[in-house]
């Protein structure tokens, strides 16, 4: 708890220290300026010794003028409820966070999306985790089944509890949206990261993991930060291999595999905590849509706009050779496919030869 | 059925004289109505004095009364200080149609034809049987002529009841008409008070008092001294000249030769063009006028055309002047802004002619109507017939979205301006004697074009700067709105005193004013305004005295509905059921609402 406290301290000093710098300003009658990184692709690098999407010093500077005093308004109220959550060690989700700007008068919010990248500014300016100045957000964070045990606090005792992921049943373990402060104990071979909620329910359906000696965690898409960070804490305690099971199309490819390895644009600022460096590619391939001879569904429009648009600007995949040639393949190809289209050789071929197969041959990975 | 033989039906025929035909087509000069006809007979006794007072280069004083005898029948008095006539000629200028002054010399008076006083009159005479009566004084040390008038219909020739002299001790010179006649007086938009007030205004000069049918005198002082330049008369121009007046020209002319005639009977006629005119016409210049036949004078109508003659002189025409015409607009409008052009003189049908046009914009204008048209030919307001008029179409066929106003594709724009039109000729092209309304002349319109034009491009900078000023007010109540929240930001986060924060407040005022600069402010600037002014003619046209009456009328409606309310609630207090609380309930807020208009209805 002492170092929690400890970096709250350093983010209620940060605001204090922006509000004093913009107050300071304003009392020499000049336009205060709040200054934050710029949160996209264009302003991050892969670098590849540290496996993430490094954030660049291209900053922005919101200057008071007419036209952004409302924004610049807001921002410093953001900053005090963020302060007090802190002192008061409390959390609010990024919801109530936009209710409590009902509060402001003429400053509220009026739809959340415009509190919430507010609030992402905010989280830039201070650099640090959005946990961390008291906000959470209200997506779950992914579903885990298979030979781990969760270390956890009650919480009204605060006593330890051991939560066994095997014992879920059909069902399985929902990750908290804040998983700093887990342990785990296992002896699992793997991680088994898997795009659809389908694929995951039909492997924890066959106990997948106890043939295979694995953990199983279903992402639901892009995965959350919660589930980057609970994937990257879990590999990175117990020295586990991580292995991404996705569609083969290019939002597999692109947004969801990605993300989880290296960050995001949007979260250029924290990409170094929610990040998986260690994950690696085993599916679908373009190359598994003609070796496994797959249905495929055609590319649309906006699927080869999304290939040309990493081939040309996503510094992952500009690293990244046989990411190009596969995205090439596929355009080429022009049709995608499914996860569950290994149904087509038999509803447990994704059992008992896809993923064994796979996971043996690591030159059909990918990068 | 027996045939009638042509013999017979000749016997039926006979001349009609212009008084016989006029008192059947009496609309054709504007005595509609019985509203429109008291208006008209005030337009033709006002127009009469002013020209006879310009003319004598006298200051007009004019004074109106309208006197109600009955429900229908009303005196109207009209009471001039110009040079007034002499004896012999009251008969004919009062009592024979189109007997006048103005008819065969060309000069912008209002007066043209000789038809409308004596029309009114004959008007009066249909409606109450009544004479007119004539009292005029020429000279301080004569007694006045008072002539009691009638018009022989038969014959159009005056017809004289009595005459006698009489003391007029109060007028050194003048004329006064009285004449009775069937109207209905009502206040509002085309009414006896807008069209003297309109009178007024393009008049700065003539002193104008007015007595109402309810004993309301108005009195419209000059604003200026100077009389407007002396019309000078102009011989037509041959571009002008239509072949049957040609014809008649010809017949009447004292000139021995053709050449004599072309050159004397006509403006911008010397010897040289005479020569080439005949020329053109096939005709020697030695020949005498009276010889010209019919054919003859049609060649020499070709004659003209082909002849290559130089405009007529524009000094004859004098116009009210831009600033003059701006300020009266600034006595009836309050306004933002104002602006006004008078075009230089040009020719249709060898007419010299101006247009000046003048424009007041925003203010207390309402800006969803149609713009407000006001027109006028030779210093004479205009209030009928708008629609067939060529000012009208004139500015229909302006493009005024690219001066800021609202216009759907050749429609009237829309926006908080008034448009005043002024039309100065040596012949005003009306559509009709009754003189409401300007013929298309694509010269005319041309001119009322470039002029509105001309404005129209003033004024757009005007509302492109007035938009300027109300995004930059925007943006300042945007930024004072958002200042407070600044400030009590910076008081939560480094928990700040009050004093601190109105602080943070002032200098970010200053901060952010000072980066936007000074604000321009548009304001009404018009100490030319006259509210009393503007209101005449503003209001409903309602006949007077019935105000009152509606309103007692719209309390009673009131009542009305409170009474059956109050029935709704015994209905309701009958059924006992479990929403009868929240029934009364709806029943009371319905009062208070009702109330509530009740009040405003008052108001």
């Amino acid at each position: 708890m002492a170092t929690k406290t400890g970096k709250q301290n350093i983010v209620i000093k940060k605001i204090e220290e922006l509000a004093k710098d913009v107050w300071n300003t304003i009392s020499r009658l000049k336009q205060p300026e709040l200054e934050m990184p710029i949160r996209a692709l264009s302003n991050v690098k892969y670098d590849e010794k540290e496996g993430y999407f490094k954030i660049q010093d291209r900053v922005k500077l919101r200057t008071l003028t007419a036209s952004t005093i409302k924004t610049f308004a807001q921002s410093l109220r953001m900053m005090g409820l963020s302060k007090s959550l802190i002192e008061a060690e409390d959390i609010a989700t990024k919801r109530e966070a936009y209710y409590v700007s009902k509060n402001w008068g003429d400053a509220r919010f009026k739809e959340q999306p415009e509190s919430d990248t507010v609030m992402d500014d905010i989280e830039a300016m201070m650099r640090v985790n959005r946990e961390q100045i008291g906000f959470i957000p209200e997506e779950k964070g992914g579903d885990v089944a298979g030979k781990l045990i969760v270390i956890d606090k009650d919480q009204d005792t605060g006593k330890e509890i051991k939560i066994d992921c095997t014992k879920f049943g059909s069902g399985a373990y929902s990750v908290p949206s804040s998983v700093e402060e887990l342990r785990f104990e296992t002896n699992a071979k793997f991680i088994l990261a898997i795009e659809t909620a389908g694929m995951f329910q039909r492997l924890v359906k066959h106990n997948y993991w106890k043939k295979s000696d694995c953990i199983l965690i279903s992402m639901g898409g892009v995965p959350t930060r919660a589930c980057r960070r609970f994937i990257r804490k879990l590999a990175d305690d117990k020295k586990l291999p991580v292995y991404v099971f996705t569609d083969g199309d290019p939002y597999g490819f692109g947004s969801i595999y990605r993300t989880l390895k290296v960050g995001s644009g949007n979260a250029a600022h924290i990409n170094k905590f929610f990040c998986v460096p260690q994950a690696q590619f085993i599916g679908i391939t373009p190359q598994d849509i003609v070796d496994y001879k797959l249905p495929t569904h055609p590319l649309k429009d906006v699927d080869i706009k999304k290939i040309k648009d990493l081939i040309k600007n996503d510094p992952f995949i500009i690293h990244h050779k046989p990411w190009q040639k596969a995205l090439k393949q596929m355009a080429t190809m022009k049709v995608r496919a499914e996860q569950q289209a290994l149904a087509k050789h038999g509803l447990n071929f994704v059992i008992s030869d896809y993923l064994p197969k796979k996971l043996k041959d690591q030159k059909t990975w990918l990068p | 059925m027996t045939r009638k033989s042509a013999e017979e039906l000749a016997k039926k025929a006979r001349q009609i004289s212009i008084s016989e035909f006029f008192e059947k087509n009496r609309h054709l000069l504007g005595f509609d109505n019985p509203r429109k006809a008291l208006l008209i007979a005030v337009k033709e006794a006002v127009d009469n004095a002013l020209d006879a007072c310009e003319e004598a280069r006298i200051l007009p004083e004019i004074s109106i009364e309208l006197i109600q005898l009955n429900d229908t029948l009303f005196r109207m008095i009209v009471e001039d200080n110009g040079p007034g006539i002499i004896e012999s000629q009251i008969p004919k200028i009062f009592a024979k149609l189109l007997y006048g002054s103005k008819f065969h010399k060309l000069s912008s008076t209002r007066g043209q034809q000789g038809i409308g006083i004596s029309a009114t009159l004959l008007y009066g005479q249909l409606t109450t049987g009544r004479p007119a009566v004539i009292l005029s004084k020429i000279n301080k040390d004569k007694e006045a002529d008072k002539i009691k008038l009638k018009i022989n219909t038969q014959t159009n020739n005056p017809d004289i009841v009595s005459s006698e002299k009489v003391e007029w001790a109060e007028k050194n010179h003048g004329t006064r008409i009285e004449i009775d006649m069937e109207g209905a007086y009502l206040k509002g938009k085309q009414s006896v008070d807008e069209y003297l007030k309109e009178t007024a205004i393009v008049n700065p000069h003539l002193t104008l008092i007015y007595t109402n049918p309810n004993a309301e005198q108005i009195i419209f002082p000059r604003v200026t001294e100077e009389m407007p330049a002396e019309i000078k008369e102009i011989k037509p121009h041959p571009y002008g000249i239509e072949l049957g007046r040609l014809i008649k020209m010809l017949e009447v002319t004292a000139a021995k030769t053709m050449q004599q005639f072309l050159t004397t009977e006509f403006v911008r006629v010397g010897p040289g063009t005479a020569k080439e005119i005949c020329q053109n016409s096939a005709l020697l210049p030695k020949t005498k006028p009276k010889k010209i036949t019919r054919e003859m004078a049609e060649g020499l109508y070709q004659g003209i055309k082909k002849t290559k003659i130089i405009s007529p002189p524009t000094d004859c025409i004098s116009p009210i002047g831009a600033e003059e015409l701006e300020k009266g607009l600034r006595k009836e409008i309050n306004a933002e802004f104002y602006c006004s052009t008078t075009r230089p003189p040009s020719v249709y049908r060898g007419n010299p002619f101006i247009i000046e046009v003048a424009l007041a914009f925003g203010g207390e204008q309402e800006a969803d109507k149609t713009v407000r048209i006001m027109r006028f030919a030779n210093r004479v307001p205009l209030l009928y017939q708008q629609g067939a008029c060529a000012i009208t179409s004139s500015i229909m066929n302006t493009a005024w979205r690219n001066y800021g106003l609202q216009q759907s594709r050749t429609s009237i724009p829309v926006g908080p301006c008034t448009i005043v039109v002024h039309m100065t000729s040596v012949w005003v092209p009306f559509t009709s004697e009754s003189k409401e309304a300007l013929a298309n002349y694509n010269e005319i319109v041309k001119e009322i074009k470039l002029a509105l034009q001309e404005c129209g491009r003033k004024l757009v900078s005007f509302v492109n700067k007035k938009k300027k000023i109300k995004d930059e007010g925007k943006k300042r109540s945007y930024i004072e709105k958002y200042i407070p929240h600044v400030a009590e930001a910076l008081r939560e986060l480094l928990g700040l005193d009050e004093i601190t924060k109105k602080k943070i407040e002032d200098n970010l005022g200053e901060i952010l004013e000072h980066t936007r600069g000074e604000l321009e402010e548009i304001k009404i600037d018009n100490p030319d305004y006259d509210p009393e002014l503007a209101k005449i003619g503003s209001e409903k046209a309602e006949l007077s005295g019935t105000l009152k009456d509606k309103k007692s009328l719209k309390s009673n409606e009131v009542k009305e509905i409170k009474k059956v309310q109050e029935k709704k609630e015994d209905i309701i207090e009958n059924n006992v059921e479990n929403n009868v609380e929240n029934n009364v309930e709806n029943n009371k807020e319905d009062d208070i609402t009702t109330n509530g208009n009740k009040q405003t209805t008052l108001i």
